[in-house]
């Protein structure tokens, strides 16, 4: 059975991720991310496992490209920067079809920015960071159990569609000690027929990312693209909130939900329907989350300039029912904030008359 | 009759992809032969860069990667550590480890990893259409160097057995050259020992193979030949700078 701890988010995630059999951890140190780094660099030694302290973000991607195509569990977790140096080897592993993780815990950017909690890597995670045509399936836990969770649940998507996965944390959650619930430790079977480990008794594997002409290269990119569509269908994760009698839904993930959530249950003690959906998953984006919700209006927080609302708008109907709330540069709204923000959209659209 | 010279059984019915005159096809064939004379097939993992030798995956029979550019020991590494029992071959030209590469070859080679890497250096960049390299000599005319390299603007040439072998992580730093035949069996005792290394948990293993380029150099096979001793040899000597072997018995 599971042992109940109280625990900081990073640390709860690498402790997952060690449990969950990713024995190859490569990185560079950075705030807010590198609890993650020390726990493993603290704990592999006595696990028989493999920790590099990378020189760059560059190469600790890379060398993460060469655990996962000797079909074993490798992380690196970095912040918005580090990922922007390690797109080249997302979009390559997208390519070579590699499982890895990758953890971003967002910081403010642009450029350098900040340190604390920020959001404003969504468009960086869900659409793409490098180059050319691919998807990188994104959690976005909301708390130092889906850390948890997530860290088990990455690696085995990584796996079953041979794809990058990246879990979307921030400086908020990844600071935050909470109560969380470890499972037991497994031992993933990653005999992968695909894995380079020397051709004995097979003939050769090659792992490529070289196209030998634009007519094989477009055939191998509609492969990938059969797997996108398959991914999108089959594991779109969202939580919905009482929607179903809801004026308005509000939208948020990560931890602009925890403030969210706070939010709609003071508007549902003051009588106001409002319910909310969390995207889990922020790609695939859960478009699913929004069938039979045509009559609402919606209302998307974010600590971003409005990245999601993107996504949320291409999975309504009428897309001008979508209104959005955000703070940028680190700075996060209060659930109180947010609660007058619903009380002016529903003085707006004239909602409740007693409001 | 007696057969004194065949083709190694490692290397598949592909045709090499490089130009005729070109170094890379005698490493290729070199390092499949001392592969199969090692008895490595069933071991070895060749992780191959952006450049010339970017499709050579297809002409072994052998585990093969190609990674992106300049960051071939990166992948190395993380295959190594993954598999420590297996013989893992880094093959990179100088547009890849000396322009795109650089951080990534001196850490690995400053963490000391335990596997061989083989840098051919043609002092051009050759599949894009030879360009101005890092390690390009002075004077030499590249399509981004029209009037030639000069020093002011672009610095000098790098020497990277020598600057490797200063790194204390590395154990083994050589330049070989593959001209003619006898340089060429040199550079195959090199190679060799640079696997034989690597097989015995040395650090990171270092092979300098000084390749003539007849396209990327605008000249034609032969004279290529001749341009590595009168040209090339002047600012890449042939050498061991370093043979912690040799030192430790």
């Amino acid at each position: 059975m599971g042992e109940k701890v109280f625990m900081q988010g990073n640390m709860a995630l690498a402790e997952a991720a060690i449990r969950a059999g990713c024995k190859y951890y490569f990185g560079y140190p950075i705030t807010p991310a590198s609890e993650i780094m020390e726990y493993y660099a603290a704990k592999m030694p006595e696990e028989n496992g493999v920790f590099v302290q990378a020189e760059t973000e560059v190469s600790a991607s890379n060398m993460i490209a060469g655990v996962a195509a000797a079909g074993k569990r490798a992380m690196m977790a970095t912040s918005g920067p580090g990922i922007s140096l390690g797109a080249e080897a997302i979009s390559y592993m997208c390519a070579a079809q590699l499982p890895a993780v990758l953890v971003n815990v967002m910081r403010p950017g642009p450029g350098d920015g900040d340190i604390v909690a920020c959001q404003g890597d969504y468009f960086q995670a869900v659409k793409g960071a490098g180059h050319g045509d691919y998807n990188t399936i994104v959690l976005a836990p909301y708390s130092a159990q889906e850390m948890v969770d997530f860290a088990f649940k990455a690696f085995e998507l990584a796996e079953k569609y041979r794809n990058p996965v990246m879990i979307l944390s921030d400086g908020g959650l990844a600071k935050m000690m909470e109560s969380v619930e470890l499972p037991d430790r497994i031992a993933p079977d990653t005999q992968f027929p695909w894995a380079l480990t020397g051709a004995k008794n097979r003939d050769a594997n090659v792992i490529t990312t070289c196209a030998k002409s634009p007519k094989q290269w477009e055939e191998y990119n509609l492969v990938l693209q059969e797997k996108f569509i398959k991914i999108k269908d089959a594991e779109q994760k969202w939580e919905s909130y009482k929607t179903e009698d809801a004026d308005v839904v509000v939208v948020a993930f990560g931890i602009s939900a925890r403030i969210a959530f706070s939010a709609v249950k003071m508007a549902r003690d003051n009588n106001m329907k409002v319910g909310m959906i969390r995207p889990i998953t922020l790609w695939p984006f859960p478009e699913k989350a929004f069938k039979g919700l045509d009559d609402k209006y919606f209302f998307v927080t974010e600590l971003n300039s409005g990245q999601m609302v993107e996504d949320v708008k291409l999975s309504v109907k009428d897309k001008e029912k979508v209104s959005f709330y955000g703070r940028l540069g680190g700075m996060t709204p209060t659930p109180k904030e947010l609660y007058e923000k619903l009380i002016e959209l529903y003085k707006e659209h004239k909602l409740n008359a007693n409001i | 009759m007696k057969v004194v010279y065949k083709r190694p059984e490692l290397l598949t019915d592909a045709h090499f992809s490089y130009c005729g005159g070109c170094g890379h096809g005698i490493i290729n064939k070199l390092l499949a032969e001392i592969i199969e004379e090692e008895k490595l097939a069933e071991k070895a993992i060749l992780v191959w860069p952006i450049g010339c030798s970017v499709y050579a995956d297809q002409n072994f029979k052998v585990d093969s990667i190609c990674a992106l550019h300049g960051r071939a020991p990166s992948v190395g590494t993380g295959l190594k550590r993954a598999l420590p029992e297996n013989t893992v071959i880094v093959y990179q030209g100088d547009g890849d480890m000396v322009s795109e590469g650089m951080a990534e070859i001196m850490h690995a080679a400053i963490r000391g990893e335990k596997f061989s890497v083989i840098f051919v250096n043609n002092a051009i960049f050759g599949m894009t259409g030879g360009q101005m390299a890092p390690t390009t000599l002075l004077e030499q005319k590249t399509t981004t160097s029209p009037y030639g390299r000069r020093a002011e603007t672009s610095g000098y040439p790098v020497n990277m057995a020598e600057l490797i072998s200063n790194v204390r992580g590395c154990y083994f730093s050589e330049r070989v050259y593959v001209n003619n035949p006898k340089n060429i069996m040199n550079a195959k005792k090199a190679i060799k020992k640079c696997i034989q290394y690597q097989m015995e948990g040395k650090g990171l293993s270092f092979v300098e193979v000084v390749s003539q380029c007849p396209t990327g150099w605008g000249v034609n096979p032969l004279d290529s030949l001749k341009m590595v001793e009168t040209e090339m040899s002047k600012v890449y000597p042939l050498g061991v700078f370093k043979d912690m072997g040799v030192n430790d018995n």
